[in-house]
């Protein structure tokens, strides 16, 4: 066994460091986190320009052909420095699909536009009435020639107003059975007919209802075969549950560290030095410890040829668990002042833990609920008996 | 990064799974209780892996890395195998850490495998350490008096002390005439402490051994049991807890295994992943067995049903170090320094 990533991560990493120290200045973590809004267009660009967007690719796309641990390595170096990666992260998984399923011609059009970083994509499948069982939705496609005709609405469109790009997924066959009647479009952002609503989350986080009447694209948008739209989800949702590794939990424990150590209580002793902090901060930094185990092992396992379903909800299950947990524990550690929000005077940690608690919230939902992730861990790891839904 | 095991550890962990699934069935385990020794299956067991494997070659030992130590201790855990081989490899590892003052000891260990040899965890007190881990059956007892790490051979009287984890725990008196000085002072305190971080690391491996065995026990009874016409597995509120204790099962031997690796690969790191991996394992063991006793309903009760074994082990095992909310204190000294440092 070894659990070091290993020297070309090593090597790697620190030509990351060097990028950010040039390239993410504070202004861009502080505007992202004022407008909620997680992505910098300037600094996607500059990421892209580098080709990190996709580095582990083959180069005739673009990539650099960096292994899996090389990646974990950049992914873990923007975590720990905060940088606004969002776009990043959803054009990837768009971008990861479409190299699987869509036909040259599209590669062509739409892959070294996004490895450059000159758009991004947003993904659209959650609805009003669809999240955790989404091949419910009801937002549809008609064929019309050449062109589909969208109609419906899509609910917590995350980027959808920076993007380029929705990868949407409409019901296109009312006759078949849930499954059976989707299909995939990346639908152009600018098309007519599309309404961009903002939504305010208790994380501070921007995301969108988006609305689409009578929205017209030609059949050179749609993505994988007509009605096979969920083998299409099938393979995104597999990304999404790929690249993982540390968290804001590990850049918000080291800076909490940080502040309790330079921090000295009215009565001169440190911060670190009281018990009810000590261990808080020693028992979120043992979940952080197995947190990242569980995201390299995911990493590892679909390095070596496997997949990893199981692994992988594991990982977002207790990584998002814990990170709210230890959140809540955190807040109360600062005692009154863990209520000052960034930005107040005298708020703790620069109110980073304030904020997170807040934004914990969010991770044990999207991307597949805890309740979801404990289905795929009981039946396909357990292998317990299907329940009934 | 590799997550895999060597041929070599596949090899050792299936030889010790092979032997203890023919000699260490439950009914074993229970003809063990209440003293937690079973000296035939210990003597087997010496065979495929005795006390001096975790030390050098060049020392007549086996030269096993303390992450080959701790897969075995995984399928111990596993088995509940009522063998003491946890504090026997601290115990030499202790011996020869120590160099010359030990080596007359544990060249007799070489030579004699199945003497049972412990390093007492807690301090002494008044010339007495108390529940002493394998204190029961152990004829060789190292312990920390004071500022000496001191060595006591010979037997004690053999009786184990009543405890919920039926394991062999006693009282052993370390004035005796013929003890003999390992080590003073700080060494004495360095080594003492490298052994009590080697049996939290061999510890955890342990307990993860064991919960997840009664994960499976209770996975398997979720599938089988039908009430309302179904299996209870498929009851959401049955498949949630043993999703979550699989998982803390999961991520604890992901980090037994890697404190037992930085042992020798990121001894920088080793403290505080040797407490981390003891803690969360205790807490992984515990819920595991918890539920999977829960699952059971009214026979999870009953001692007739092996899960108890398990469910009281989880509970016990971990103590040997005292309560576990210390060790958090411990692992925020092993993280920060200790407290009031500057
Ligand atoms: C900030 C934010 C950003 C998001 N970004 C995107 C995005 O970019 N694109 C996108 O498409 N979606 C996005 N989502 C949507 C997200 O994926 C959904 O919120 C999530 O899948 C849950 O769906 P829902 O909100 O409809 O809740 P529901 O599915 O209605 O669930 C409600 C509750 O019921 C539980 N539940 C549901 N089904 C079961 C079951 N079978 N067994 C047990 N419990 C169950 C759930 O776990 C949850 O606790 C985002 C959401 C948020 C909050």
């Amino acid at each position: 066994m070894d659990f070091r990533l290993g020297p070309k991560s090593d090597a790697f990493r620190a030509e990351v460091r060097a990028f950010l120290d040039e390239h993410l200045d504070p202004e861009i973590i502080e505007r992202a986190h004022r407008s909620g809004t997680n992505h910098d267009k300037d600094f996607h660009r500059a990421i892209g320009a580098q080709g990190w967007i996709a580095a582990s690719w083959p180069a005739e796309y673009g990539g650099q052909e960096r292994d899996p641990f090389e990646m974990t390595a950049l992914r873990d170096e923007l975590r720990l420095a905060g940088a606004p990666t969002d776009g990043m992260g959803l054009s990837l998984i768009v971008c990861q699909t479409i190299r699987r399923v869509a036909t040259d011609e599209q590669k062509a059009d739409f892959l070294p536009r996004a490895l450059a970083g000159e758009i991004t994509m947003s993904l659209g499948y959650s609805e009003p009435d669809s999240g955790s069982d989404v091949a419910s939705i009801k937002t549809s496609a008609v064929r019309d020639g050449d062109e589909w005709v969208i109609n419906g609405q899509k609910m917590f469109t995350t980027l959808a107003h920076v993007a380029d790009y929705v990868f949407l997924l409409a019901r296109t066959n009312h006759a078949v059975p849930k499954h059976k009647g989707l299909t995939m479009f990346l639908v152009p952002l600018d098309s007519p007919g599309i309404e961009i609503h903002p939504v305010h989350t208790v994380g501070g986080e921007r995301t969108n209802a988006t609305f689409y009447t009578d929205v017209r694209i030609s059949d050179h948008y749609r993505i994988g075969e007509v009605d096979r739209g969920w083998d299409v989800m099938t393979v995104a949702l597999t990304f999404e549950r790929g690249g993982f590794g540390l968290s804001e939990a590990d850049r918000v424990w080291e800076q909490a560290v940080g502040w309790a150590e330079e921090t000295r209580r009215p009565d001169g002793s440190r911060v670190i030095d009281d018990a009810g902090v000590r261990e808080r901060l020693a028992t979120m930094r043992m979940h952080n410890e197995v947190a990242r185990l569980l995201a390299y092992r995911t990493t590892f396992v679909a390095a070596t040829g496997g997949l990893p379903g199981v692994e992988g909800s594991m990982h977002k299950l207790f990584y998002a668990e814990s990170m709210a947990a230890d959140a809540a524990e955190l807040v109360d550690m600062l005692g009154s002042e863990g209520v000052l929000q960034r930005g107040e005077d005298g708020a703790p940690v620069d109110g980073w833990v304030e904020h997170l608690f807040r934004h914990a919230a969010v991770t044990t939902i999207y991307g597949g609920t805890s309740e979801m992730q404990r289905s795929i861990i009981a039946e396909r790891g357990l292998g317990l008996p299907r329940s009934s839904r | 990064m590799d997550l895999n095991l060597t041929d070599e550890q596949d090899e050792v962990v299936s030889a010790v799974r092979a032997l203890l699934t023919d000699r260490c069935p439950s009914d074993v385990v229970r003809a063990s209780e209440p003293g937690g020794f079973d000296p035939e299956l210990w003597t087997a067991f010496c065979r495929v892996a005795g006390p001096t494997i975790g030390v050098a070659e060049q020392l007549g030992g086996g030269g096993a890395s303390l992450l080959d130590l701790e897969l075995v201790c995984e399928q111990l855990g596993s088995f509940l195998a009522p063998v003491p081989f946890i504090d026997c490899v601290v115990a030499a590892r202790t011996l020869a850490a120590v160099g010359d003052p030990g080596r007359h000891c544990l060249d007799a260990l070489v030579a004699e495998p199945s003497t049972v040899s412990t390093v007492a965890l807690g301090p002494v007190v008044d010339g007495t350490a108390t529940l002493v881990t394998s204190g029961s059956i152990a004829g060789v007892l190292i312990a920390l008096d004071a500022d000496e790490l001191v060595l006591v051979t010979g037997a004690g009287d053999g009786a184990a002390r009543g405890n919920l984890g039926s394991s062999p725990l006693a009282d052993r008196s370390v004035r005796d005439p013929g003890r003999s000085v390992l080590a003073t002072r700080d060494l004495a305190r360095a080594v003492h402490q490298q052994a009590l971080d080697e049996w939290r690391t061999l510890m955890g491996g342990a307990l993860v051994g064991l919960g997840a065995a009664a994960l499976s026990i209770g996975v398997e009874y979720a599938k089988n049991r039908h009430q309302f016409g179904a299996p209870i597995g498929s009851f959401q509120s049955i498949a949630r807890d043993l999703a979550e204790a699989a998982t803390l099962v999961d991520g604890a031997r992901l980090l037994a295994r890697e404190a037992a690796w930085a042992r020798s690969e990121d001894d920088e790191h080793f403290a505080p992943l040797s407490s981390m991996a003891f803690l969360f394992a205790t807490r992984a063991a515990r819920r595991a067995s918890t539920v999977a006793l829960h699952v059971h309903g009214g026979y999870g009760f009953t001692l007739e049903y092996d899960i108890q074994l398990y469910y009281r082990r989880a509970e016990a095992w971990p103590l040997g170090l005292g309560d576990p909310r210390r060790g958090v204190a411990h692992l925020a000294d092993a993280l920060f320094g200790p407290a009031g440092a500057s």
